[in-house]
């Protein structure tokens, strides 16, 4: 049976792993930046990232620290994302920079990040992944397809494993992810509609 | 999971292809064939400060043929991509003979970019700029009950729609699949590819020494799929045979030097098939230095570089969204007539490896192909086609 093997939240109010918070020193910084540097550090690229892929790579961070053989390359794990504002921060982002013809920029850094999927490259560049990527756009409510399409990821004979979930991040303000490690397994939670619901509504 | 439909195949149903060349899949794969391109040179067009090339659609064209289908105004509160969505959707629908609205039936869409240019008008988050509220109006149009998946893997959104689809169906989550691939080009991206200095000054030539880069282009295709047993598969129908998407792990915004993701991706489909069997390997073949470099050392690599191989940018341009689902009917369309369309804009080889590439048809009895597809993000995508019954 596909069970949740291991998973994290992250909101303004705070980062969730496996329903512990993570403690945080105080500090001035915005959440991401302030779990960025205790948790992750070293990776200038994060700071690069809009504020989607920041939101979802901590996540994923979070939802993958302390895993034995971290970055080997692998190609049996699959990146599965669903999100609903996908790459809305960056294309507005995007849309001022080129909608002034007196003050026209437009600047190939921020029009990569005008596609939700480069959340997925990013966390597959990180591990070494190169296995299957994929990104859906959906209705947060919309939780069967989230679970269906996970499911079905696994009809794929070489996927063993997903790292997949919810994120949303219309600005830099607000930010959601909710990732899970899916396997096959004996132990965790089932990978179920009703059991995501309820560690998606717990926030 | 339980795989328990081993019997069943996943098979076409109906397909439809709205371009600039023609506003069906007959007149489309009727353009190509003739040599035609719908490539033009623009200037000024959105205000934008410099000319591009690129292949655009005639939405007079296309609201006249909604007009004639749904009578004058029934489209007006739907945006040129929703309207050109809808349009290819309900000629795919027609052929197929499907109930759209059944609650077995469901649809996925594979766009890029969606509505983004409504937000020159009003740079504000609202429902209406997010590709899911598209891609659900479009299904209620047809008064579909189900959530519609939109898949946003960048331009490899088109094969990657067609596997969701073959897995849900597979998985007996439906009986039937609208799959409808579309992008409208933009100020918004017309300006973002000439920011990554992507664009082409004339028309593509894919794989060539002279290529400098490539053509933005927008179509709406679709295509429906159907589960059936394999007894009931008559010999000349397509069946969509396997999927895979892999990552090559190296760069957000540039393809593997080693063609990685993209050839693990043909590894995982190709297995136990004789290259020999190939009619076409359809490639992206976008005509960017990078992109047609990589393809061919991942062909290369999978062993494929003695099997034909040909790229449609030159024709329509990228169409993003589209591309996947359009260039995978119009495979099959020109397979079943005995075809390999020539790579239009290629004349001489510009990749480190040897590729079996022209730009004159060639004829073909073989009933299998390989489509592939790359894009930013890292992604790869490839699927194999076939005719017939026979074991997938």
């Amino acid at each position: 049976m596909l069970r949740i093997r291991r998973w994290v939240r992250i909101t303004p109010a705070g980062a969730v792993v496996d329903g512990v918070p993570v403690r945080l020193e105080p500090t001035e910084d915005p959440l991401p930046v302030a779990l960025y540097r205790p948790r992750v550090g070293g990776y200038p690229k994060f700071f690069k990232m809009d504020p989607l892929c920041r939101v979802g790579f901590l996540a994923s961070e979070l939802l993958l620290d302390g895993e034995t053989s971290r970055f080997e390359p692998r190609e049996d794990r699959a990146v599965v994302l669903f999100t609903q504002s996908g790459s809305f921060a960056s294309d507005s982002h995007y849309e001022r920079t080129i909608a002034d013809a007196a003050d026209y920029y437009p600047s190939p850094a921020v029009f990569v990040y005008t596609l939700a999927n480069i959340l997925t490259g990013e966390i597959a560049i990180r591990n070494k992944y190169y296995g299957e990527t994929s990104c859906y756009l959906l209705d947060r409510e919309d939780v069967e397809t989230m679970v269906e399409t996970v499911r079905e990821t696994f009809l794929d004979g070489a996927t063993h494993s997903v790292l997949g979930g919810w994120v949303d991040s219309p600005d830099s303000a607000n930010f959601e992810a909710e990732l899970f490690l899916v396997e096959e397994s004996e132990e965790g939670a089932e990978w179920a509609a009703d059991e995501l619901r309820r560690i998606m509504k717990d926030k | 999971m339980e795989s328990a439909l081993e019997h069943e195949l996943i098979v076409r149903e109906g397909d439809n292809i709205v371009s600039p060349l023609g506003l069906d899949t007959t007149s489309t794969l009727r353009a190509v064939v003739a040599g035609e391109s719908a490539l033009r040179r623009y200037e000024g067009l959105w205000e934008l400060p410099e000319p591009f090339v690129a292949s655009l659609l005639d939405f007079g064209a296309i609201d006249r043929a909604l007009a004639a289908r749904y009578g004058e105004g029934r489209l007006a509160d739907y945006t040129e991509f929703e309207r050109m969505s809808i349009l290819s959707a309900a000629s795919a629908l027609e052929e197929s003979g499907i109930d759209p609205a059944s609650p077995r039936t469901h649809f996925f869409l594979s766009t890029t970019k969606g509505n983004v240019a409504l937000l020159e008008s009003d740079n504000r988050y609202r429902r209406e700029v997010l590709p899911d509220w598209s891609a659900r109006r479009i299904a209620a149009f047809f008064g579909n009950p189900n959530p519609a998946t939109v898949v946003s893997n960048a331009c490899t959104s088109g094969l990657c729609a067609q596997i969701a689809a073959m897995r849900a169906l597979r998985s007996g989550r439906c009986d039937h699949a609208v799959v409808i691939g579309a992008d409208r080009q933009s100020r918004f991206i017309v300006s973002g590819f000439q920011s990554f200095k992507a664009l082409s000054p004339e028309p593509c030539r894919p794989f060539d020494r002279r290529r400098t880069g490539l053509n933005l282009g927008e179509a709406a295709a679709t295509i429906v799929y159907t589960r059936r047993r394999r007894e009931e598969v008559s010999d000349g129908e397509w069946v969509a045979c396997r999927g895979a998407i892999r990552n090559d792990a190296n760069h957000i915004s540039g393809p593997s030097r080693t063609g990685e993701g993209c050839y693990r991706a043909l590894q995982a489909i190709l297995r136990d098939i004789d290259p020999a069997e190939l009619a076409v390997v359809n490639v992206h073949g976008t005509a960017t230095l990078y992109n047609d470099e990589m393809e061919s050392i991942a062909l290369d690599r999978a062993g494929l570089s003695s099997v034909p191989v040909n790229g449609l940018k030159g024709y329509f341009g990228h169409t993003m969204g589209a591309a996947g689902v359009l260039e995978s009917i119009l495979t099959m369309h020109a397979v079943e007539a005995g075809l390999v369309p020539g790579t239009r804009g290629y004349a001489e080889c510009g990749v480190s490896r040897a590729l079996n590439l022209s730009s004159q048809p060639a004829r073909t009895t073989r009933r299998l192909f390989v489509k592939m597809l790359s894009g930013f993000g890292g992604c790869n995508a490839a699927m194999l086609f076939k005719r017939g019954g026979g074991l997938c």
